[in-house]
């Protein structure tokens, strides 16, 4: 079976949670045997070597081949972020020596020069699916399959509602609607995803299929072993980034309420994102911005660090289509606090479940959690168990369930 | 000779409210009147009201049939101030002649476990409520969710008990019937009852399981298993929660009709016949001595202790509270004894069980809160508060002998 994916750059670059899904199923499906070629924006001055590495044999059994088109497009950008790296490449990269146009002078002028690719690749790759990733890439697809006919999956990892804290880009919504409704089967990474794409978009649940995430078991970070520097004082960690969609408010003013319990506890911010200026006045505002850490953004092993330096991790995601961060958590040995508006807490069990908006309640368990080295290895010694089960082949299994479906469908 | 003897476990506890860690040393409400008084006349009306009646029919209809019961002292009290009918019919049935009460404590706690010196004390106070109540005093005891040891059962026969309960469980009774009376390895004189965990399980578990080979089990064929038992065994000891009339196995599985046709079925044939656990100790010697050193209990497929003492967040909320047992004794107060005592229900560590958490089983049924960590939280929030009264009670109590020293030093002066 062949496959012609429209996704994102690989990490370690900065792709967030987006990038590493779509490493992860590419992976997972060459192990299932299947061909790939992996369609991805690519920033200007990147050298072909790192990806080489990346598509060494052992991880993608030759099967995947990488095709890349010249793009400044990265996932979770918005109108004015795209605005800014635009900027920031300065004119010589905006404009060739002819003095056109070499990228979009918008994000949505990007995103239409970017899918009139889809078409070009669809003629030159054979393929049985078509599988696309979030809406910036819908339109490549959407023209892919106009020219070769094939069955078309949209993978829906977050909508614009989860992104904006619900108010979202009319622009986006649209681009996000027509790959949804174009599709023939939607994937969603859970069924609180399914639930938005449905209710915000009207999609037929029936075509709508949920392939809740996995994660990467051999990575040699998890057995850093990391310490905390502290004695007397407990960690309990914010990773992420720091945006409307994850929360930071409701970590703060539940900072502030634990620290009247536990004084001697240490509340460690690690991600960058519009929101970090507020959230620092916010803890200042509160008088405690003293007990907080914030340690910029961070990549590769230092993540793996913070989770294992942490006692608690704490996910008080507003709207979190799926949440692999909180697995991450897990598999360094961390116990996790998520809030129930998030996929994740759908598949893990032995974690502690709040609303994101329950303030009071965050407090109790944390405190708890804090007092109790009883309850946080309880749940560590479970939750680490459970974790082992969330592997890649699961995914990547039931993803090819859905390509032969749909194969079936349009035979 | 087959006798059957039935005996019933009728147990309800005092189910915590929501008690997050702002109510500490502000609310000493600590249980959910509201959801306790709910489940009560829910399944009041379900199993307790509708078996009651059933039972007392049949046993008016078939002067051989014989049950027994096991009330804790926490359902008792339930009952006395939100369902009084509910304890009139068993007062009935209590009457009748034939029904016997059994001990138990009074809390439906491991106390054995943790304070022999409690465990005693809840007996004794079980056996109060018993005679008050029903006006009769128990002779032969059984353990919370029947956690047996030769160790326990020496204990038993040293309060005067004539018998004891216990699981008839594989390991424990080796190549031995479970249908038989038996003597404790122990240097005493007690009888010992095991349940035919396999027979009572076909009722209380399988009944209503369609994906069970021998369903559905009819009187008929029970009856013929019954039969079957002559040659080898004496008793067949059907141990079971009273809620598996109607609660566990809903009246739509035909669960009444089957209690219902089971005497006369029975006594069809002469060698069968009906006992309660004092009349089997009375009518038959002991087969033999049950050597068992280690604590079993009819739950989980390990009938150990695990689905209560299993993980380390059951084993520190359970051990924090018996450690508070002198001071708390101490001080003398009522209302802090009291409930004090009522967070000792196995009910509250059996929520935080970790072991079936994915299976969605019998664990999650019987489960007021979503997950077991949330349970431990809720409790240790209760024992803080209970901690701080404490000390408050006993700051009160130091600073009124203060007083006192004072005033008599007045006196000398």
């Amino acid at each position: 079976m062949k496959i012609l994916m429209f996704g994102w750059e690989f990490p370690p670059f900065k792709s967030g949670g987006l990038g590493t899904a779509c490493y992860d199923l590419t992976k997972g499906l060459s192990r299932q045997g299947l061909d790939v070629t992996f369609v991805m924006p690519t920033a200007p001055k990147k050298a072909d070597a790192e990806f080489v590495n990346l598509l060494g044999a052992n991880n993608f059994a030759g099967k995947v081949k990488i095709r890349k088109i010249s793009s400044i497009l990265t996932p979770y950008q918005s109108f004015s972020s795209y605005s800014e790296e635009l900027k920031k490449l300065g004119t010589d990269y905006v404009k060739n020596s002819n003095d056109k146009e070499v990228y979009g002078n918008n994000l949505y002028t990007e995103v239409m020069r970017y899918s009139a690719a889809g078409s070009e690749i669809a003629e030159e790759t054979d393929c049985d699916v078509i599988h696309m990733h979030d809406w910036m890439t819908y339109q490549a697809g959407i023209n892919a399959k106009e020219h070769n006919k094939k069955p078309l999956v949209a993978h829906i990892h977050a909508t614009e509602y989860d992104r904006t804290g619900g108010n979202p880009n009319k622009i986006i919504s649209n681009i996000e609607r027509n790959g949804l409704v174009k599709a023939d089967v939607v994937i969603a990474n859970s069924h609180f995803t399914k639930n938005n794409v449905i209710k915000h978009y009207g999609i037929n649940p029936d075509k709508i299929e949920v392939v809740h995430w996995g994660i990467d078991s051999d990575n040699p970070h998890y057995n850093i072993n990391q310490k905390s520097p502290f004695n007397k004082e407990k960690i309990v960690l914010f990773l992420g980034r720091i945006t409307i969609q994850k929360g930071p408010d409701y970590f703060v003013e539940t900072a502030s309420k634990v620290l009247k319990y536990e004084p001697n506890t240490k509340f460690v911010v690690a991600g960058s994102g519009d929101m970090f200026e507020r959230m620092v006045n916010r803890a200042d505002e509160l008088d405690i911005l003293d007990r907080f850490i914030f340690t910029g953004f961070l990549r590769g092993a230092d993540v793996h660090r913070a989770f294992q330096m942490a006692d608690l991790y704490v996910m008080p995601s507003v709207s979190e289509p799926f949440g692999l961060v909180a697995l991450e958590a897990l598999k360094n040995g961390t116990p996790i606090l998520i809030s129930k508006q998030s996929g994740v807490s759908e598949v893990v069990t032995h974690a502690l479940k709040v609303d994101f908006w329950d303030t009071d309640e965050m407090t109790n368990k944390i405190v708890n959690i804090l007092k109790y080295s009883e309850l946080r290895e309880e749940l560590k010694q479970n939750s680490f168990r459970e974790v082992q089960q969330f592997n890649l082949d699961k995914p990547a299994e039931k993803t090819r369930q859905v390509y032969e479906k749909v194969i079936e469908r349009y035979k | 000779m087959v006798s059957v003897c039935f005996y019933f476990q009728v147990h309800q506890p005092f189910r915590m409210r929501n008690y997050p860690i702002f109510d500490i040393g502000k609310r000493q409400d600590y249980f959910d009147d509201e959801k306790n008084i709910e489940v009560l006349l829910k399944v009041a009306r379900k199993c307790y009201l509708p078996a009651n009646q059933l039972m007392l029919k049949l046993l008016k209809a078939h002067p051989e049939f014989r049950i027994s019961f096991s009330l804790s002292g926490v359902f008792i009290e339930q009952c006395e101030r939100w369902a009084p009918e509910v304890i009139e019919s068993f007062k009935k049935l209590a009457d009748t002649g034939k029904v016997e009460i059994l001990s138990e404590t009074y809390y439906h706690s491991l106390a054995y476990l943790f304070s022999k010196e409690e465990f005693k004390e809840q007996i004794e106070m079980h056996k109060k409520k018993i005679q008050d109540v029903f006006g009769v005093t128990p002779t032969v005891f059984r353990n919370t969710e029947l956690i047996y040891s030769n160790e326990i059962a020496e204990f038993i026969e040293d309060m005067g008990f004539k018998g004891i309960l216990s699981e008839g469980w594989d390991p424990i009774l080796k190549d031995k019937s479970p249908n038989l009376i038996y003597r404790p390895a122990t240097k005493g004189n007690i009888r010992l009852l095991m349940k035919n965990y396999r027979m009572a399980d076909d009722i209380a578990f399988r009944f209503s399981n369609k994906g069970w080979s021998e369903w559905p089990l009819t009187t008929d064929k029970f009856c013929q298993w019954v039969n079957s038992i002559n040659n080898t065994g004496k008793c067949l000891n059907l141990f079971m929660d009273y809620e598996t009339f109607g609660e566990h196995q809903w009246e739509d599985t035909g669960i009444f009709n089957f209690i219902s046709s089971l005497p006369s079925e029975l006594l069809k044939n002469p060698d069968n016949d009906f006992k309660t656990p004092s009349e089997l100790i009375d009518s038959y010697e002991p087969e033999g001595e049950i050597n068992c050193q280690q604590m079993i209990s009819w739950a989980d497929v390990e009938r150990d202790l695990s689905a209560w003492l299993g993980n380390r967040i059951q084993r520190s909320s359970a051990s924090r509270i018996y450690e508070m047992e002198k001071e708390i004794k101490e001080c003398g107060d009522k209302d802090l004894i009291n409930d004090w005592r009522k967070l000792q229900t196995s009910d509250h560590f059996y929520y935080m069980c970790t072991k079936w958490f994915n299976d969605g089983d019998v664990h999650k049924y019987f489960n007021p809160y979503d997950s077991p960590y949330d349970s431990f939280i809720n409790f240790m929030n209760v024992m803080n508060d209970l901690t701080l009264r404490l000390k408050d009670s006993e700051q009160m109590s130091v600073s009124s002998a203060d007083e006192v020293n004072c005033n008599e030093m007045g006196k000398a002066v």
